[in-house]
């Protein structure tokens, strides 16, 4: 592990972090050992976004810092699976709304935290949800939506995980611009989350981590 | 004497404009004939109610009430966004129904949906709206995307209405991809050699580009007089629509459109010198957009949707650098040209109240969403005059009672005094009529200054 990779990826030093990262790949430095102080970066990120020490531009620049280093790491790395992820979650936006930044920051803030993320996309059928939650097993659904018509098709999404009998078998979040507490009675959701650190508390607490 | 226009102060341009508000005109430039004595009245009461409200000098005889709805109005008339976008006809009656049936002292205007044959023709790609990407009863949605590149701020910054014309526009609407091909007008220069500037107006591709523009030229105005049509009738039955055109924050334009949120927000970190300098040279375009609106319409007010700049978007740091220095700028411009800012700070606005006491007093009226109200009070209530906060979760999903509740308790405390206009925070579109008439009515009732 290198603490000074971590370190530069936390402080947004994108040329340095990839200088860093060519230097140490000449030098015959392990691609995972790299990927894996990458992460640990990624984290520090994370928790200073919690800390509201940085902001939603910080968040998106160290994923492209991020995505850059993985990029001259890739061709080093030999396929394997994902090691140790903590547990499955499923994220999507909800029927007729196509708003993707939330919902993308969520992933990426799940994905940093160890969880293994099924991205459904964007106006995603209420059937899709049930159809996922049977394949993966995951145990936490997370819903998101920009919308008030996302009310309905969050509450259709709920009512329809519940009569396909899996209600009791999972988690389900909801957020995204004009969700709240009275919105999510109505929907019949376990919890809202008001952005993407809640989202990782939610999941930590149902499923670990 | 009367003065004239440019040498009178910001204070007189104001005071002018709701003289202007006071003594309304019918298309053809006469009185407007109202059609009775009350709502003659009621017209009058309502600009004067409001021009109290934003000056601050004194309470007005009741809190205001406005109704800003995304589409609402159509779906409660019963009808589908897809249909109010491609019938006007249907579109400006559900809206006049709305609001005779609702009656806010200020409503917006039945631009909202816009003309659904309009974006067909010019093949629009920046959004989806019913029938191209979304359902029939589905509003209308923004394709996030970087349809400016990193590398183009150049391009933009050396001349943007040619980086539009060839650049921007051709990618947001496919039938103009052609004007990609358009030479730069500032070339047209001697005799010599001018025509062949005009060489690719000869391309067929660039000739049927000009066909789609003509056919959509001509169902804009086609949609356009039955919006306007509307506005004037709804003006002689006593309402006034104050809206007089639209601006942006300039983060904001370059940040939803053109280089979108992800685009954007890298550039504060690549190369923030370029952003800055585009910021700039877009100040003094978004104060010609207002004014230039504002004078062609003949109202003042310049509504302003507030994006990128919210709490959470930008560090306290972040948001002092990139977005507030143009964007007072850009207000300040507008009260200097004698416009009203209606800036509706979407999302929350806590963490920048502080920032508009920089604004002078008495000038600007601000839409808030999910900020405090009470705390907006305290902070800003001697600068700016309030508006709105009623929640979108609310309205839809509340009773009358928790909308009496909630109305209660912002006249309380965002009312106290004036300077405030009784609104809902967020447009929406999906809400019980029960629960508007009740916001509406309410204020009305409890909302009189004693
Ligand atoms: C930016 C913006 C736009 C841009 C979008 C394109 C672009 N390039 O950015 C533009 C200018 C095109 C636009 C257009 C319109 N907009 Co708009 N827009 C916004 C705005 C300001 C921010 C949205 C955003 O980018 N959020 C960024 C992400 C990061 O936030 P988020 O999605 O909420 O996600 C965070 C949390 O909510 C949470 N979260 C999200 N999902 C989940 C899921 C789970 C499980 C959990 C736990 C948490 C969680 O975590 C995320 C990160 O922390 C909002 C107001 C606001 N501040 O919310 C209005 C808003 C969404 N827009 C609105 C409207 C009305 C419109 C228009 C219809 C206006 C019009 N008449 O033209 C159009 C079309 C609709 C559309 N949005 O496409 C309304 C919607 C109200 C409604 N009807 O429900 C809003 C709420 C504004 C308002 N106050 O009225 N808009």
């Amino acid at each position: 592990m290198s603490e000074e990779l971590a370190r530069l990826l936390a402080d947004l030093k994108e040329a340095e972090a990839l200088a860093f990262v060519e230097k140490a790949l000449e030098q015959g430095s392990d691609p995972l050992d790299l990927l894996a102080s990458a992460k640990e970066g990624m984290a520090i990120v994370g928790e200073r976004f919690a800390d509201s020490d940085y902001f939603i531009p910080d968040l998106v620049f160290s994923g492209e810092i991020l995505r850059r280093i993985v990029a001259l790491l890739e061709p080093h790395l030999k396929k394997q699976g994902e090691s140790n992820r903590l547990g499955k979650v499923i994220m999507g936006t909800v029927k007729g709304d196509i708003h993707d930044i939330g919902k993308d920051l969520v992933v990426f803030m799940l994905d940093v935290s160890g969880f293994e993320v099924t991205d459904l996309g964007i106006d995603v059928p209420v059937q899709r949800f049930v159809e996922a939650v049977r394949e993966t097993g995951s145990k936490v659904v997370g819903l998101s939506g920009f919308l008030t018509l996302a009310f309905d098709s969050m509450k259709q999404t709920v009512d329809a995980i519940q009569e396909a009998g899996l209600r009791d078998d999972v988690k389900i979040m909801i957020g995204g611009g004009q969700i709240d507490e009275r919105v999510r009675r109505f929907t019949g959701a376990d919890a809202y989350g008001k952005d993407a650190i809640e989202a990782v508390a939610l999941a930590q607490r149902w499923i670990g981590g | 004497m009367e003065k004239k226009w440019e040498e009178m102060s910001a204070e007189e341009k104001q005071e002018a404009q709701f003289q202007k508000l006071l003594a309304p005109k019918d298309p053809e430039g006469n009185d407007l004939k109202f059609q009775s004595r009350e709502a003659e009245a009621a017209y009058k009461a309502r600009i004067n109610r409001l021009k109290d409200a934003i000056q601050l000098k004194r309470p007005p005889d009741r809190v205001p009430v406005a109704l800003f709805p995304s589409m609402f109005p159509y779906m409660y008339a019963g009808m589908t966004v897809q249909e109010a976008m491609y019938d006007y006809e249907k579109c400006v009656a559900g809206y006049k129904k709305f609001v005779l049936d609702f009656e806010p002292d200020f409503p917006m205007g039945a631009a909202g949906p816009g003309p659904g044959r309009f974006y067909e023709i010019l093949d629009y790609k920046l959004y989806s709206w019913p029938g191209h990407g979304v359902a029939p009863e589905h509003s209308y949605q923004c394709n996030e995307g970087e349809y400016m590149k990193a590398e183009e701020y150049d391009l933009l910054l050396s001349d943007p209405s040619f980086y539009f014309r060839n650049f921007y526009l051709p990618r947001v609407f496919g039938k103009l991809a052609p004007w990609n091909m358009l030479p730069p007008l500032t070339g047209i220069l001697e005799m010599y050699g001018v025509a062949f500037n005009f060489i690719p107006f000869g391309l067929p591709p660039v000739q049927d580009a000009y066909k789609a523009l003509f056919e959509a030229g001509a169902e804009a105005l086609k949609w356009a007089m039955a919006v306007g049509g509307v506005d004037v009738e709804l003006a002689t039955l006593g309402f006034p629509n104050i809206f007089g055109g639209f601006s942006k924050a300039p983060f904001d334009v370059l940040g939803d459109t053109l280089r979108g949120t992800r685009g954007i927000m890298i550039d504060m970190y690549r190369q923030p010198d370029k952003l800055l300098k585009a910021l700039e040279a877009l100040t003094p375009i978004m104060i010609g957009l207002g004014l230039g609106a504002a004078q062609q319409t003949g109202k003042p007010f310049i509504f302003m949707p507030l994006h990128k700049g919210a709490d959470g978007f930008l560090s306290d740091a972040q948001y002092k650098e990139f977005y507030w220095p143009t964007f007072k700028q850009v207000m300040l411009g507008l009260i200097e040209g004698g416009c009203i800012p209606l800036p509706a700070a979407e999302g929350g606005y806590n963490t920048r109240l502080k920032y508009l006491n920089e604004l002078p007093k008495g000038k600007t009226l601000w839409m808030f969403d999910q900020t405090d109200m009470a705390a907006a009070k305290e902070t800003v209530g001697d600068t700016i005059c309030l508006l709105g906060n009623v929640p979108s979760s609310l309205l839809k999903l509340g009773t009358p009672d928790d909308i009496r509740d909630c109305v209660k308790k912002l006249i309380d405390t965002a009312g106290k005094g004036g300077g405030y206009v009784m609104g809902n925070g967020a447009f929406f579109d999906e809400a019980k009529p029960e629960n508007v008439k009740a916001m509406v009515a309410f204020t009305r009732e409890y909302g009189v200054y004693k």
